[in-house]
């Protein structure tokens, strides 16, 4: 038994660097294996569906009639699925998350690719 | 005999932030019996793996507890393995026991810090926590999360940990060698963490074999058991000892939680120095389940025990898991009778409970 034990590592720790980050001046850098948000390129999509059938939560939706994607990232659990079963490699996972906003519909980030917008104009 | 008063624990209690509940019956100080209710955050995961496709369950079985979270993956595809007769590649049962292992050291890091806390030594706690974040880190870079793996698949793994990246592993805990040695020195010998530990609720090995102790709380009382030993993943390739103390106490599980968080440093480093160079990490999945197993696997905390009942669909019939902390409860509820009131959340703490394991 002893006492101060503490008292070396509290001395030594005043002369280190913090173990922190200083957070909003240095944000952090992530391993670009990191996952943190699944992203399309929606003119490669073919509308398959096979992200659809392999997200465990659902949280994929696609219309192959109106050529439409959409995901839910509050259900999304960045199992990175749906980018490993795309025949196209068009989803990819990105490491940082889901950038914040204020609008609902722009984070679902439904998307229609161009041939299906074109039809709808004319 | 004095007056009796009962005094509830939890479910909301500083010292832990898991919602159990116990009903303290005191006499004057002194507990003399403990009435437990848990069931606060159940969440049906059981009855969930009739709805889920039996390979999209492991991200439910994942998420089960957030600290053990790797090796719930890994228990579950285990029985599911058994189940279809599936021989993983050498490489991914390397890989998956160096998961493992960094989660048991980062478990134990974390506990340590929650044991300062609970004894009322705040920078303790954070230097605790701080090297936990290296380990953490490391995950980030080998897996993709920080707590959240989903690197465990049915027949196998999902990514593979490269030569460079093995290699910043092992420097990493060589470099962290040092500080924690000083740091758990403090816990093994300052006088006044010795003084809230040592001697408060001991178990003695018969009580903990009779009781169903498992894990730390069983080595802590002398019984030497370690699911390890069962020859699961990597472990029949690896040296190691299972570390035991005799005293049964607080001080006792936090010694051979501590002795642990080296013991597993080792088998990290031998797995990578073992690790097969064949790439395969995976085999192919083909059929669905059908028939029963139990796999047992040794969590920080203790045996974990995953039944899996499949039925040739791809809906398992049934899944069930005995998780640690349900197995230490009744050694808990024996070790509180006789102990001081301000004793109490530190003897709760060296179960290391997880309660939202337990209830699932």
């Amino acid at each position: 038994m002893s006492f101060f034990q503490m008292a070396k590592t509290v001395l030594s720790s005043m002369f280190k660097k913090p173990a922190t980050l200083n957070y909003p001046v240095k944000p952090r850098e992530y391993d670009p294996i990191v996952r943190g948000h699944i992203e399309i390129e929606i003119e490669k999509c073919i509308f398959c569906g096979m992200c659809q059938r392999k997200c465990p939560t659902g949280a994929i939706k696609v219309e192959r009639a109106e050529k439409r994607w959409a995901i839910e990232p509050f259900d999304c659990i960045q199992c990175n699925n749906c980018a490993e079963s795309c025949p196209k490699d068009c989803l990819h996972m990105h490491n940082t998350a889901t950038p914040a906003n204020e609008n609902r519909d722009l984070i679902r980030d439904a998307r229609i690719s161009v041939d299906a917008e074109d039809n709808k104009d004319s | 005999m004095g007056n009796r008063t009962i005094v509830p624990f939890g479910p909301q209690h500083p010292v832990l932030p898991e919602p159990i509940h116990l009903d303290l019956v005191l006499e004057d100080e002194t507990v003399i019996e403990a009435i437990p209710s848990i069931g606060f955050v159940h969440r049906g995961l059981e009855k969930l793996v009739e709805k889920k496709d039996f390979q999209q369950y492991v991200y439910v079985a994942e998420r089960i507890c957030g600290i053990c979270s790797f090796m719930h993956g890994m228990g579950y595809c285990m029985a599911v393995e058994n189940v279809m007769d599936l021989k993983l590649p050498d490489r991914a049962e390397f890989l998956r026991t160096i998961w493992a292992e960094l989660s048991r050291i980062h478990s134990h890091l974390l506990w340590l810090g929650l044991l300062a806390d609970a004894v009322g030594f705040e920078s303790l706690f954070m230097h605790c926590w701080r090297l936990r974040e290296e380990i953490l880190d490391l995950f980030d870079m080998t897996t993709g999360g920080r707590v959240i793996f989903s690197v465990c698949k049915v027949g196998g793994v999902r990514k593979d940990i490269d030569a460079e990246k093995l290699k910043k592993i092992v420097e990493v805990l060589s470099n962290m060698d040092s500080s924690l040695r000083s740091i758990t020195k403090i816990f093994l010998s300052d006088t006044s963490i010795i003084s809230r530990m040592s001697g408060v609720g001991v178990l003695s090995p018969e009580e903990a074999f009779d009781l169903g102790a498992v894990g730390p709380m069983a080595r802590a009382s002398g019984i030497v058991v370690d699911d390890r030993l069962l020859g699961y993943g990597a472990y029949p390739h690896v040296k190691f000892e299972v570390q035991t103390a005799t005293e049964g106490d607080c001080y006792a599980r936090t010694k051979v939680r501590i002795n642990e968080i080296f013991e597993s440093i080792s088998i990290i480093k031998q797995c990578v120095s073992l690790m097969p160079s064949d790439t395969a990490i995976d085999v192919p999945v083909k059929g669905n389940p059908d028939g029963e197993y139990f796999a047992r696997l040794e969590q920080p905390r203790g045996e974990v025990v995953y039944y899996v009942k499949g039925n040739g669909t791809k809906f398992l019939d049934r899944m069930r898991v005995r998780t640690p902390t349900f197995a230490n409860l009744p050694p808990l509820l024996h070790t509180l009778k006789g102990v001081d009131l301000a004793d109490v959340p530190v003897l709760v703490l060296t179960i290391d409970p997880c309660i939202s394991c337990t209830e699932r």
